[in-house]
């Protein structure tokens, strides 16, 4: 038998393999598989993960001290989590991993070995079962090297030692043998829009309408909650705009001269603009239901449309989790006679 | 809000002044139509939505013979369990009206009982009663147009008298005029036969839309239960088959914008055999689908197609044109059917319990099943009937003229129905008598005084609502012919504050963002005036501005709801459209730039 694979590409996985990629890298893949388009990527699994631990435990044990921080004061477990992350951060890849991740990193490059990438905690927990507990791993935008992103890659694994994390984990008893984190790490989208989309409404759950949400630059401006984006309603099914409320968007993040991301003012003339054409809003609506029905439930997406070539892309899609939760109350009910449906307008208030 | 709108309240009926010089004109409505005692304990609002305009003396006949059908359908012969029938009354020539709700429990038992005798009846055998409604409705048209004309002989024609008839010709007057009104208030009876149960059934599928899916816009349920073949697109579809008939005969020349319908009559006329071919085929397009009114058939002044063709004839032009550049003017009626049932089946599919799926199913067949009557209907009642009607009393306006009465034969439309009666009488009494009428000194000082005050009125601007403000409106007459709620109420009663000065609120009645020039419009004479990218600003729209859509890329009416011949026809067009905006025509100007939105009902006037 082979060693589990180190490097799985979006085109070769799924949501079920969710356990080695993570919640995200099944998500991206599994959107790629349903012929939506993403950026283009791979993740380092939890088998990588899984490796590097190994060495590094070999020199010191890490895990053990995790579970037994359980009913510790949250000064001390600050105190051992710094520990911990500084330990994960420094370590050096185990060869093996390091190679794979290179080559991996050249293929998706290709020409251009400065292509700004994202890497992109992918846990397995994460997006699963349990939303709260997503987005307290990183993401890092916009790297530009190899060396970048072997780094961020072990600052995402270190993200696991983070006292929130820790927290998190000690609280519901999570055994700590079970936790791995996989890492995405996919091409860079320059976006000119962004933001979120979901395919019900948050307001009242109806699931005939799609909500859009959207500011000028990379979503995570939107995500952030640092820019008051525009909105839209549209019927899912009739396409129809019910609702185009758009703000004044007064900053959006944007790339940095040499990496990462930054903030910057929105030009006086677009900050009153909407961010999505009408046709556009109307592309998302048709991506937003195909999402929805490869999934078979309503989904929460986040969308980027790419600056030079105008292509929308979808960079994240879970399961909508708030409205899910609750129990639908039924409509009506099936009436033996048909015609007694009416009393519902003539018979007045029961 | 609630509550200070509640403490707020309208004006009471007892406050509100008929205009100051116009009393005698008030005092002509009869008794019964007058603001009195007991009145200001009850809420009423105004009928704008029917009555959007001063009501003649004459045309109040509209009122009282419908209020009395359409009680008498909700109150005797389908019991609705909550409500009996409307009262109205008529103040400054403006109809109010108050529903009669029904709320002892003991009795909404009793008459449910009742109710589901009749009405289930009529949801169980709808198909057969409604096919006899027509032939009834086609018997009453008959006789409507069967009657004598109006005419008094100097001598009584020697073959009556040889055929011993026994009967002289100013009886005739009298026994024509009130079949005339006869067949006016038996025709408002077939239009409520079928209605409130129709809009019922409506409501009920519309009501599950709401609760179900409660973000889904009023138009797309209209869409889901809206036929394709409904009599109220067979004007535009005739045009639209005339101006295929032109360009078949050769004759499509003679259709030029600047030339009057007159002048191409004459001109086809004399155009040999084709232009008489044409003219052969404007017949049979004009009976009976001419007989649409400009209006929705409430005022006397809302003339037909076959009174007045400069209407059809000022669209065939655009519908020439188009055809010669290619363009098929057929409705796309397969599609349509198609885009309805994707529709209807995506929005089953998004049900989340099978139960719900089967309830969804066996309420819009209900609504599938009741709809034909209730888009057919006005064709029948509204436009053709009542076209007959107006004419038949301007036929006694031309006699009471000629006879001295009036200057004009339209001054007939400021007597109440009443006092035409009598003038009849009066003339009948004279031809016998050999005097003279004692009408022509009596009244043309009326006359005067009357059209006077209406134009006072149409300036006057009258509370929405008077009375006390219910807590809660779920009288399903009121519901569901006006579209009252306690939330437009409470709307309407801090309109003051909350309107914006450059916005326009109505119902979203067909969805889509465009902005342009508006053409406010007031009558038909005025759409000539209408070019290509305009927006239409008007009153109220009927199947006769349906080919007027060809032109212009938004409408905005000021009433009207989701089922509004507007709104339909602007989704057939897939043209923005806001409807039942209250005032557009006299927010907006001629000519300003405005931006219609019609998925939320928003017109914002730009400049």
């Amino acid at each position: 038998m082979t060693a589990p694979a180190v490097i799985a590409w979006f085109a070769d996985i799924g949501l079920h393999d969710r356990a080695r990629v993570g919640g995200k890298g099944g998500s991206l893949g599994e959107l790629q598989r349903a012929a939506i388009e993403v950026p283009p990527g791979f993740v380092v699994t939890t088998a990588a993960f899984e490796q590097f631990m190994r060495a590094l435990e070999e020199r010191a044990p890490l895990r053990s001290r995790v579970e037994a921080l359980r009913g510790v004061d949250l000064g001390a477990a600050t105190k051992v989590c710094a520990e911990l992350r500084a330990q994960v951060e420094a370590a050096p890849l185990p060869p093996d991993v390091l190679e794979q991740i290179s080559r991996a990193h050249a293929q998706l490059c290709g020409a251009n070995a400065t292509l700004p990438l994202a890497v992109r905690s992918s846990a397995t927990t994460e997006d699963a079962t349990d939303a709260s507990f997503a987005g307290l791993q990183d993401t890092f935008l916009w790297i530009t090297d190899l060396a970048n992103v072997l780094e961020c890659i072990r600052s995402c694994w270190a993200s696991l030692y983070s006292v929130e994390s820790v927290t998190y984990r000690c609280s519901r008893q999570i055994p700590e043998a079970g936790v791995a984190m996989a890492v995405v790490v996919q091409r860079m989208v320059d976006a000119r829009a962004a933001g979120v989309m979901f395919t019900r409404s948050p307001l009242t759950g109806d699931r005939s309408v799609v909500t859009i949400e959207g500011a000028w630059g990379l979503g995570s401006a939107v995500v952030g909650g640092e820019v008051t984006p525009d909105r839209w309603v549209l019927g899912k099914i009739t396409g129809d705009i019910s609702v185009r409320d758009i703000s004044d968007k007064h900053v959006r993040h944007v790339p940095n001269a040499g990496a990462g991301t930054k903030t910057e003012p929105v030009p006086e003339d677009q900050r009153r603009q909407p961010c999505l054409s009408d046709d556009q809003l109307q592309q998302l609506r048709s991506i937003g239901r195909k999402v929805e029905g490869h999934y078979g439930r309503p989904q929460d997406i986040e969308w980027a449309i790419d600056r030079i070539t105008g292509a929308m892309l979808l960079l994240q899609s879970r399961p909508e989790t708030v409205w899910s939760a609750r129990e639908a109350a039924p409509v009506a009910k099936v009436a033996q006679d048909p015609r007694m449906h009416v009393m519902s307008i003539f018979g007045g208030k029961p | 809000m609630k509550t200070s709108n509640a403490s707020k309240g309208f004006p009471l009926p007892s406050s509100l002044k008929v205009v100051p010089g116009t009393e005698n004109a008030q005092a002509a409505y009869p008794y019964t139509m007058q603001f009195g005692k007991g009145d200001d304990t009850r809420f009423w609002f105004y009928n704008s939505m029917h009555f959007p305009e001063p009501m003649s003396a004459f045309d109040m006949v509209t009122a009282e013979a419908a209020y009395c059908a359409l009680g008498a359908a909700n109150t005797r012969v389908h019991c609705l369990p909550t409500t009996l029938g409307i009262d109205y009354r008529v103040i400054n020539g403006r109809v109010y009206i108050g529903g009669n709700a029904v709320t002892d429990p003991a009795e909404i038992a009793r008459r449910t009982e009742e109710f589901q005798k009749r009405a289930f009846y009529y949801y169980a055998n709808w198909e057969r009663l409604y096919a006899q409604w027509r032939e009834k409705m086609m018997a009453l048209i008959h006789d409507a147009q069967a009657l004598p004309t109006i005419a008094l002989p100097e001598f009584e024609p020697l073959e009556h008298v040889h055929a011993g008839r026994g009967i002289a010709s100013n009886h005739g007057l009298l026994d024509t005029y009130q079949r005339t009104l006869e067949g006016y208030f038996r025709m408002w009876h077939h239009h409520f036969e079928f209605l409130l149960l129709g809009y019922g059934a409506y409501l009920t599928f519309f009501g599950f839309c709401k609760k179900a899916f409660p973000e889904i816009t009023d138009q797309t349920i209209a869409r889901m239960v809206a036929g394709m073949e409904a009599e109220i697109f067979r004007p535009d579809d005739e045009l639209r088959r005339l101006a295929r008939r032109a360009v078949e005969l050769g004759v499509e020349d003679k259709f030029q914008a600047q030339v009057s319908a007159d002048d191409i009559l004459k001109s086809l006329q004399s155009q040999g055999e084709a232009g008489r071919a044409w003219l052969a085929e404007l017949e049979v397009s004009r009976h009976p689908w001419f007989n649409i009114n400009v209006g929705d058939g409430f005022y006397h002044y809302h003339r037909a197609w076959n009174d007045d063709l400069s209407m059809p004839f000022a669209c065939l032009p655009e519908y020439i044109r188009r055809l010669k550049a290619g363009e098929t003017l057929e409705r796309p009626v397969k599609r349509l059917q198609a885009e309805r049932q994707e529709l209807i089946e995506g929005y089953r599919d998004l049900l989340s319990t099978e139960e719900d799926r089967t309830a969804y199913d066996q309420m819009i067949t209900l609504a599938h099943r009741v709809f034909p009557y209730v888009e057919g209907h006005k064709f029948y009642c509204e436009h053709w009937y009542t076209n007959l009607f107006f004419n038949k009393i301007r036929e006694f306006g031309a006699l009471l003229k000629a006879n001295g009465f009036f200057s004009a034969a339209e001054d007939v439309f400021h007597l109440t129905h009443y006092e035409l009666e009598l003038a009849i009488v009066d003339l009948m009494t004279a031809w016998s008598s050999g005097s003279a009428p004692r009408g022509p000194e009596h009244w043309p000082k009326i006359v005067k005084e009357r059209r006077a005050a209406i134009a006072e009125w149409a300036k006057n601007v009258t509370p929405p609502a008077l009375g006390p403000v219910p807590d809660v409106i779920d009288d399903p007459a009121i519901v569901m012919l006006w579209g009252i709620t306690r939330e437009n109420l409470d709307a309407w009663l801090s309109a003051d504050s909350t309107q914006s000065s450059n916005e326009v609120r109505g119902f979203a009645a067909s969805s889509g963002v465009v902005e342009g020039p508006a053409r406010v419009v007031k009558s038909v004479e005025e759409i000539s005036r209408l070019k290509a990218g305009d927006i239409l600003v008007c009153q109220i729209t009927n199947p006769t501005w349906a080919p007027i859509f060809q032109t212009i890329v938004g409408a905005v009416s000021d009433i009207g709801g989701s089922m509004s011949h507007a709104a339909i026809v602007a989704r057939e067009y897939g043209m923005p459209a806001v409807v039942g905006t209250g005032n557009a025509t006299s927010r907006i100007k001629d000519g300003q730039r405005i931006r219609v939105d019609g998925g939320r009902g928003i017109v914002t006037i730009l400049s």
